[in-house]
């Protein structure tokens, strides 16, 4: 994925969330939590093989982040910068079409 | 190829970014529950987002709402332990004075709702203040450290039930806490489970679309509670359908002679009569839903109190109208 969805929500929670504060500690932006990158905790990162997929949106169905997306010819894209590593999704996948990898620096 | 299209809406009403443990199975369904939701606010008054939540404290809130960020995308309030339907109800009732449409969503956890927010839940219902509770199960206090909650299953572990010597771990039966809310008589009552999204999708929908009070309670992993591996979180519960642990139904208006049940899958053979479902023959043994998880693994020692699981599951089965045989594992 080329560049987050989130971008200008990110630099929104940036800007206004000074040293994490905010005016009157009141949370007013929706979704604010899109600032914790997630992917962090990751140790096995889900491989997509765009082949083998039959779009049957298991995936994205149980994916509890969400960090699947759907691009526009329907097939999942995968947000690493949110994704756990849980594997649900290469554990739930019917044709196999994602496998856990070990993460390499 | 043609597009093809998710079941589901693509609108997101929980952000990424949230502080759930990897291969949560109650993030998973707040996902798939607030998605169903706005889906069958579109239908019915033509607005996705007509829609609020109250949300007891509990795992979900705990995760979800870190000062200073959130992960809601729709209108929320947090609200004590105990109260999250007495909120639910004010929320509803001042909506109605305003006069703006939609519905209210209400979710609590296991103690919150089974325990500490029995009353609140029952006075929500009784009212008939037009909210869907839904109950998320995991089965414990996990957010504290995983304590026994009165909805935690016979057998089980939890750091105040401990396994050993002299005891089994959990030794009283699961509260069904459904059951109590379909005794109110209210329109609709279901249980689900984040294994079968297809059917859960579909009962959140049908909770949101009813005039009056709706109560779903859904069955959902707890990875460090239950001792699983993450990525087997959505399997084990699909084995509690298949082994018949945990019963998917519907309760509308209270009519326990007329519960619907929905067909456990996992090759189970099931006999209707007339319509109804009367009997169903389960070919998996409940061993193995309860050797997935590490919070059942001493059951394997004292095999008797397997045993006693397997006479409750029968026991709970004929409250709900069908007689059903477990198998017991080939050796």
């Amino acid at each position: 994925m080329a560049e987050s969805p989130f971008k200008a929500e990110i630099e929104r929670v940036q800007k206004e969330y000074s040293e994490k504060m905010t005016p009157g500690a009141i949370v007013y932006i929706p979704g604010s939590s899109v600032v914790n990158k997630t992917g962090s905790w990751r140790v096995f990162m889900p491989e997509f093989n765009r082949d083998k997929c039959t779009r049957c949106y298991l995936c994205y169905i149980y994916c509890p982040e969400p960090s699947i997306y759907i691009d526009e010819e329907g097939y999942p894209v995968f947000d690493y910068d949110y994704c756990k590593g849980c594997g649900i999704c290469a554990n739930e996948c019917p044709v196999g079409a994602i496998t856990m990898v070990r993460e390499t620096k | 190829m043609a597009v093809r299209k998710p079941p589901i809406t693509t609108r997101e009403y929980w952000a990424p970014g949230h502080a759930a443990c990897a291969g949560c199975g109650c993030a998973a369904s707040l996902k798939l529950a607030t998605k169903a939701f706005s889906e069958a606010m579109e239908e019915k008054y033509g607005d996705p987002n007509a829609f609020a939540v109250a949300q007891a404290t509990g795992c979900m809130e705990v995760v979800s709402a870190v000062f200073p960020y959130t992960a809601w995308k729709a209108p929320w309030i947090h609200v004590a332990f105990e109260n999250a339907g007495a909120v639910a109800s004010g929320v509803e009732a001042a909506w109605k004075k305003l006069g703006r449409k939609g519905k209210i969503l209400a979710i609590g956890g296991d103690g919150g709702t089974a325990d500490i927010g029995m009353q609140a839940l029952s006075g929500m219902l009784e009212r008939w203040h037009n909210v869907v509770y839904l109950m998320y199960d995991n089965e414990a206090y996990m957010n504290t450290g995983i304590q026994r909650s009165s909805s935690t299953p016979y057998g089980a572990w939890t750091t105040t039930s401990p396994p050993g010597k002299y005891s089994i771990g959990e030794d009283k039966p699961k509260k069904w806490v459904a059951l109590i809310a379909a005794a109110h008589r209210i329109p609709y009552v279901a249980t689900a489970s984040v294994a079968n999204p297809y059917d859960y999708i579909r009962k959140m929908k049908k909770a949101a679309k009813v005039d009056g009070p709706a109560f779903v309670q859904v069955q959902c992993t707890c990875v460090p509670g239950w001792r699983v591996p993450p990525e087997k979180s959505i399997e084990v519960t699909r084995l509690a359908i298949e082994t018949g642990v945990w019963p998917l139904f519907e309760i509308e208006n209270g009519d326990f002679h007329n519960i619907k049940i929905q067909p456990p899958g996992g090759g189970a053979k099931v006999t209707r009569e007339g319509g109804k479902i009367v009997a169903i023959e389960f070919k998996k043994p409940i061993e193995e839903y309860l050797k997935l998880q590490g919070r059942f693994k001493h059951l394997f020692k004292q095999p008797e109190a397997i045993d006693v699981m397997r006479e409750q599951i029968k026991a709970m089965w004929k409250v709900l109208g069908v007689e059903v045989t477990l198998p017991k594992p080939e050796e």
